[in-house]
C-alpha cells in the first residue's frame, strides 16, 4: 500500500485510541484530584494507585444490561449517544499535534500530525461542537421522561448562548493570525517576543483566551455551568433514562470534548507543539504538556466553584461574556490594522 | 470519484427533503432537515467552496435548526394533530387544492424547462473554470465588502428589522 496513505491512517488510528485513553486516563485524574481536594484517597484498589479504575468502570458499564424506557422513542433514543460520541471524536480531526514529520525518513516528504489539513480547519472545530448539541437534545426527547427533557432544554439553551462568546473569541484568533487553517495559526506562534517571550496568542490575547476557556467551560457542560445535569434538580439530565453502553458513550463524549477544547486552547492560544527548551521535533511533549495543564485547570475548577444558579448562566453569558469578547475583536481588529498594515 | 458523491449528495439532499413533508412527528422532520443542509453542505464542498459548507453547517444545522428543535420540544407535539382544525382548514378546500395542485404542476414543468437549458451536469459540478473563482475565505471577505456593500448591509438592516419586530411582538402587555 501507499506509504503516505498507510501514514495517514496510521494518524487516524493514533488519534482514536488516543482520545479513547485520554477520556479513560480524564476519568482517573478527576477521581483523583477530586479525592485529594476533599482528603480521601480515591480509588486505591483497582491496580497501582487505582490506575485501572476507568476500565473496571467501562467494562462494567459494557456488561450491563441496556434499559430503554417503554415511553421512549426507540430510534431517537439509540442514535443521540451515537451522535455525542460521534462528533466529540470529529470534533478533534483538524487539531494537529505535532510537526510534520517523516516518520524516520520513512516517507518521501513529511506529512502534518493531524488527520486533516483543512483550510478552514478552526470553524469546522466549531461546526463539528455545535452539531455535538444534537446528541443531548434529541438524547433529552427521545426518553421522554420529564428530568431528561427539562436537561436538554437547558442545554440547548445554554450551548447557543456561549457559542457566540466562543465563536468570537475563535475569531480574535483568525483576525491575528489571518488564517483559519490550525497548522498556520500555530506556526504563527513561532519563535519568541524580545527574546525571551514565547509568541504565544495567550500575552496579547489573555482576555481572548479567558473568553474562550470559560465558553469553553459551559460547551461542554461542566461545573460550574453543568446545569443539563444538575443533580439535585434533574436526577442526571439529559441522561437520566441511559444505562450500560448508550450512557458510557455519554460519559466518553463529554470527556473527549473537554480533551478537544484543551487542544484547541493550547493551538490557538498556547502555541501548540513550539515549545522552548526542547527541539522542534518532539513538539507532541510540549502539545501533551499544555492540553494536560489546561484539562487540570478542568478538573481544579469543577471540585472548586459551586454551580451558578440559572438565571446566573444567562446573564453571564449574554450581558458580560459576549460584550467582553465582542469588545475583544474590535479592539483586536483596530490594533492588527494599525500596527500591521 | 467526485462525480460520484455529487450524486450521492444530491440524493441524500432531495430524499431527506422530501421526507421533511411526510413525518407525522415533527421532531423527525427537523432532524431529517438537519440531514439534508448536510448534504448541501457536501455538494458545497464539491464546488470548492469549504468556507460556504462550514457555514452552512454552522449557520443552518447548528444554531437554526436547533431553535427549531427547542419550539419543538417546549410545545411538545410528540404527532402532528390531523384533527378536526386541518380538515376545517381553508387551504383544504377544493378550490384551494386545485389552485395548488396547478401550481405544483408549474414548479415542475419550470424546474424541468430549468434542467433542460443547463449544458449537462458537469457544469453544475464546476468542473469547467469558467467565471470567478471565490472559493478563498479572503476572496469572499473581499467581494462581500466592496462589490456586494449594500446587499449586504440591506440584509443586515432587514434582519435587524425582523429581529426588533420579534422582540416588539413578543413583549407582553404593559411592560416597559
Amino acid at each position: 500500500m501507499d506509504l503516505v496513505l498507510t501514514a495517514q491512517l496510521a494518524i487516524i488510528v493514533v488519534v482514536f485510541v488516543s482520545l479513547i485513553h485520554a477520556a479513560a486516563g480524564m476519568v482517573w485524574v478527576e477521581r483523583k484530584v477530586c479525592a485529594y481536594m476533599q482528603q480521601r484517597l480515591g480509588p486505591t484498589r483497582t491496580g497501582w494507585a487505582g490506575l485501572l479504575q476507568p476500565f473496571a468502570d467501562v467494562l462494567k458499564l459494557l456488561f450491563k444490561e441496556e434499559l430503554r424506557p417503554k415511553a421512549a422513542d426507540p430510534f431517537l433514543f439509540t442514535l443521540a449517544p451515537m451522535i455525542s460520541a460521534v462528533t466529540a471524536f470529529v470534533a478533534f480531526s483538524t487539531i494537529p499535534f505535532g510537526p510534520p514529520i517523516t516518520f524516520f525518513g520513512l516517507l518521501p516528504h513529511p506529512i502534518g500530525l493531524e488527520v486533516a489539513d483543512v483550510s478552514v480547519g478552526l470553524l469546522v472545530v466549531f461546526a463539528v461542537a455545535s452539531m455535538g448539541v444534537y446528541g443531548i437534545v434529541i438524547s433529552g426527547w427521545a426518553s421522554n421522561s420529564k428530568y431528561s427533557l427539562l436537561g436538554a432544554l437547558r442545554s440547548s439553551a445554554q450551548m447557543i448562548s456561549y457559542e457566540l462568546a466562543y465563536g468570537t473569541a475563535l475569531a480574535t484568533v483568525i483576525v491575528m493570525a489571518g488564517s483559519m487553517s490550525v497548522r498556520e495559526i500555530v506556526d504563527a506562534q513561532q519563535g519568541t517576543w524580545w527574546g525571551f517571550l514565547p509568541r504565544w496568542y495567550v500575552f496579547p490575547q489573555l482576555v481572548g483566551f479567558l473568553v474562550y476557556m470559560t465558553a469553553g467551560i459551559a460547551e461542554t457542560n461542566r461545573a460550574p455551568f453543568d446545569f443539563p445535569e444538575a443533580e439535585q434538580e434533574l436526577v442526571a439530565g439529559y441522561h437520566t433514562e441511559y444505562s450500560s453502553t448508550r450512557f458510557a458513550l455519554f460519559f466518553l463524549a463529554e470527556y473527549i470534548n473537554m480533551v478537544t477544547v484543551s487542544a484547541v486552547a493550547t493551538s490557538l492560544f498556547l502555541g501548540g507543539w513550539h515549545g522552548p527548551f526542547l527541539p522542534v521535533e518532539y513538539g507532541v511533549i510540549w502539545f501533551l504538556l499544555k492540553v494536560g495543564f489546561l484539562l487540570f485547570v478542568y478538573v481544579w475548577i469543577r471540585w472548586t466553584l459551586p454551580r451558578y444558579r440559572y438565571d446566573q448562566l444567562m446573564r453571564f453569558g449574554w450581558k458580560f461574556l459576549l460584550p467582553v469578547a465582542v469588545i475583544n475583536l474590535l479592539l483586536t481588529a483596530a490594533a492588527v490594522l494599525y500596527f500591521d498594515v | 470519484m467526485s462525480d460520484v458523491l455529487f450524486y450521492v449528495f444530491g440524493a441524500v439532499a432531495v430524499l431527506t427533503s422530501a421526507l421533511v413533508i411526510g413525518q407525522g412527528n415533527p421532531m423527525y422532520s427537523v432532524l431529517l432537515l438537519v440531514a439534508s443542509f448536510g448534504a448541501i453542505s457536501g455538494l458545497y464542498v464539491l464546488l470548492d467552496a469549504p468556507f460556504l459548507a462550514v457555514i452552512q453547517i454552522i449557520v443552518y444545522a447548528g444554531a437554526i435548526m436547533v431553535l427549531f428543535l427547542y419550539v419543538v420540544m417546549l410545545l411538545n407535539a410528540p404527532q402532528e394533530d390531523a384533527g378536526e382544525w386541518d380538515r376545517l382548514h381553508p387551504l383544504r378546500e377544493p378550490g384551494a387544492a386545485r389552485l395548488g395542485a396547478v401550481l405544483a404542476t408549474l414548479l415542475v414543468v419550470q424546474l424541468a424547462w430549468a434542467l433542460s437549458k443547463t449544458s449537462g451536469i458537469r457544469r453544475a459540478i464546476g468542473d469547467d473554470d469558467s467565471g470567478p473563482l471565490v472559493s478563498s475565505v479572503a476572496e469572499i471577505g473581499r467581494v462581500m465588502f466592496t462589490d456586494y456593500t449594500f446587499a449586504f448591509e440591506a440584509t443586515s438592516l432587514l434582519i435587524l428589522v425582523a429581529m426588533v419586530g420579534a422582540i416588539l411582538l413578543a413583549r407582553r402587555e404593559g411592560e416597559r
